[in-house]
């Protein structure tokens, strides 16, 4: 993975120190109310319902053990011992004092991590395919483009007072699994006829409260003119986008204003201008970045005798091996997704000793690196499928081996009414209950593939737009109601979920959940997943389930009531 | 007015004309050195182009350079106005006089803005600065200092972090 040089270190030092002066400027009332919370959210930091919360950035999803070790150490120092991993590959730290938040970036530099560009109106946190470098449909590997582009968005001079925040993702393989067309911008790696590597670029995608996937903006960029090319993209945002209204300043609001052939004139007008700088990557920098992620020393020839004794006798470990984990590019070898959705935990939260624990793990048996995936999981990338059973071992006794990867319980959920300061509704007890009714793993295999999202508001962290079942917060009258919709999913054949009917009830979103996939148990044929029965039949059928149950249920609590 | 230029702190040697009276201004001031809004540059711009003092234009955040590109050369100054310190379009417009336009002269930053925007600005080519505050300019000097290094180009000539890489 890519290690910092005394450059790069020396930056985030003098970030950390730099955010020091202004805490120390800001509560000797030197900076106003306003202007420092535009000066911490450009190093991730927020003010929420009850606390701070740091968001730290983890470059396209990548850590280190060693990164890791340091970040439970935060939680456990400056923390509750505990952090939470978003949709978008980074961690968040939910209960920082403010005065502690520099010695926080201190000790985040010291572990060559950073919390700059976490939030704000500025490029983000550059995210990629969480399983980058070991799987089998790669074209390319993205990492590398996502350190060129992370080191080029990182203090952009120009680019630091968008309209509006800008988020973008790379995927470098046949299948799209980091939802590239949602974003502002998505990059897909692909060579062209002579062989060239470069890339199909996207623009205009995203979710919020006004879902979009994304145009194609140009077919294929070849890949030493990325830097230039986005500058550009971002040059026309930057001049253009709308600074009246938050709610209409995004890229994608511009894109479909303009329509996508004017942009792109606009694009490739300000790119011919740009374009002989130095901002042109020259191979020798393409080789420097590639040998950072060069491929691990793969280990051949060991024998898989215990994995076979332990997936023919113990069941459990069987259940795991089928859902947790996936095939390698590399015979023997196996990606492992470890559960960050235990029932009964929030989704993505980690404890400071399953940290810890993970680490000594990745250093035993994945190279030392662990991956942040954007369904708030984490994956051992490159395991030997010898090594399976005592992982999954080791991972059990951490409460990290919960079989339930790509079912119902396999949740997407923002952190919600709980914490966020923006939320409507709470996700987190709705999760529960959904855990609880659904507790039984057989019943969540037999379902197959339901990717559930859930967010507390229309800014949709949760990404509920994309959930096969998407559930949505909403404030009612001070009351907590939840709008289901459809049939969304991200990757190649990306779409919008759609919306179900009126809102539901906080205490009857499980049984609703309940009523869809009795639907689909009842109407799916051979082999079909949930989302595919949905696509096929309708929403129809779902809708007069879920609305007659609970018409049904209301009047039976009324009466009920009535004759208490 | 105290302003930032060149990162030392200095009196400065130009006066704002306010938007729309300029005519008064002509034939009460005399031969100083004075900041017109681009309006009053439209209408006025021969006789200003005449006139033996030096002459800056002042342009808001949605303005256009198309009105000033021809003139460059008599303009010694160009200053972009920040409405709201949030408004990051002075950024490009900056960037685009000095690295497209070659534009050699003064570009100055008034407006919403205070010390910590300054690093950035001067990195787009910014090299003058009227700060929302008159106080604590000296302090604000460090600003410029605190960050060593940069990893992109900008219309500033410190090398890129890559080109000093072995």
């Amino acid at each position: 993975m890519y290690r910092y040089d005394g450059y790069d270190r020396r930056l985030v030092e003098e970030r950390a120190e730099q955010f020091a002066d202004q805490v120390r400027r800001y509560r000797c009332g030197e900076i106003g109310e306003d202007e420092f919370k535009q000066l911490r959210l450009r190093n991730g930091l927020y003010l929420q319902r009850h606390a701070y919360m740091l968001r730290v950035a983890i470059p396209y999803g990548l850590l280190s053990s060693h990164q890791m070790r340091g970040l439970a150490q935060i939680s456990r120092r400056y923390d509750r011992g505990y952090g939470h991993f978003t949709t978008r590959q980074n961690i968040q730290f939910n209960w920082p004092e403010l005065d502690d938040v520099a010695d926080i970036l201190r000790a985040l530099a010291k572990v060559e991590m950073h919390a700059i560009q976490t939030s704000g109106n500025v490029v983000r946190n550059i995210t990629a395919d969480h399983l980058a470098g070991s799987a089998g449909d790669e074209i390319a590997d993205p990492r590398p483009y996502c350190e060129l582009l992370r080191q080029w968005s990182t203090l952009h001079p120009e680019f630091s007072w968008l309209p509006r925040k800008f988020k973008i993702a790379i995927s470098g393989a046949a299948s799209d699994r980091a939802a590239i067309q949602f974003h502002d911008i998505g990059l897909q790696l692909l060579e062209d006829g002579d062989g060239r590597l470069g890339f199909k670029v996207w623009v205009g995608g995203g979710m919020g409260r006004m879902p979009v996937i994304a145009k194609v903006l140009r077919e294929f960029l070849p890949r030493e003119h990325l830097l230039s090319y986005l500058e550009s993209i971002l040059r026309v945002y930057n001049l253009q986008g709308r600074r009246d209204n938050i709610h209409r300043a995004r890229i994608k609001i511009l894109v479909n204003s303009l329509g996508i052939q004017r942009f792109r004139e606009l694009v490739e007008a300000e790119w011919q201008q740009i374009q002989p700088s130095t901002l042109v990557v020259d191979d020798a920098e393409f080789r420097r970045m590639h040998d950072y992620f060069a491929p691990a020393q793969y280990q051949h020839g060991k024998s898989t005798e215990a994995f076979d004794k332990q997936f023919a006798n113990n069941p459990l470990f069987a259940d795991w091996f089928r859902h947790n984990t996936r095939e390698h590019k590399i015979c023997g070898y196996s990606i492992v997704t470890v559960s960050l959705k235990t029932p009964g935990v929030a989704p993505g939260d980690i404890s400071a000793e399953q940290m810890d624990a993970l680490a000594d793990l990745a250093d035993r048996f994945s190279f030392g690196e662990i991956r942040a995936s954007h369904d708030q999981n984490l994956v051992l990338a490159d395991v030997p499928v010898a090594d399976l059973p005592e992982l999954w071992k080791s991972l059990a006794k951490m409460q990290l081996a919960t079989a339930n990867v790509g079912t119902l319980n396999d949740m997407i959920c923002c952190p919600g009414l709980d914490f966020c300061s923006l939320a409507n509704a709470g996700t987190l007890d709705v999760a529960t209950a959904i855990n609880e009714k659904f507790e039984q793993l057989d019943y969540l295999y037999d379902l197959g593939e339901v990717q559930l999202k859930m967010s507390g508001c229309m800014n949709a962290c949760g990404h509920h737009h994309v959930g096969h079942i998407g559930i949505l917060g909403v404030d009612k009258r001070g009351e907590e109601w939840y709008q289901f919709t459809l049939g969304g999913s991200a990757g190649n054949a990306p779409a919008l979920g759609e919306r179900l009917g009126a809102a539901i009830a906080k205490n009857r979103v499980a049984e609703a959940v309940g009523d869809l996939l009795e639907v689909y148990l009842a109407r799916r044929d051979e082999g079909e997943q949930f989302v595919e029965t949905v696509r096929r039949i309708g929403i129809s059928p779902f809708k007069e389930r879920v609305y007659a149950n609970h018409s049904r249920s209301a009047r039976l609590r009324e009466s009920l009531a009535a004759c208490a | 007015m105290q302003i930032i230029h060149d990162r030392r702190v200095c009196e400065s040697p130009w006066r704002h004309v306010p938007e729309g009276t300029l005519a008064d201004a002509l034939r009460a001031a005399g031969p100083g050195a004075i900041i017109v809004a681009l309006a009053d540059w439209r209408l006025h711009r021969a006789e200003l182009r005449r006139r033996p003092g030096s002459v800056g234009v002042r342009l808001a955040a949605g303005d256009g350079l198309d009105d000033i590109l021809d003139d460059l050369a008599s303009i010694a100054l160009v200053a972009l106005e920040f409405g709201s310190f949030t408004d990051g379009r002075g950024y490009t417009q900056a960037r685009r006089l000095r690295e497209r336009h070659g534009y050699g002269g003064e570009i100055r930053a008034l407006g919403d803005i205070s010390r910590d925007h300054l690093a950035f600005m001067e990195r787009c080519g910014f090299n003058a600065f009227e700060l929302r505050a008159q106080t604590g300019l000296r302090d604000a000097l460090n600003a410029f200092a605190e960050i060593s290094d940069v990893y992109q180009p900008g219309a500033d000539v410190r090398p890129i972090i890559a080109s000093q890489r072995v």
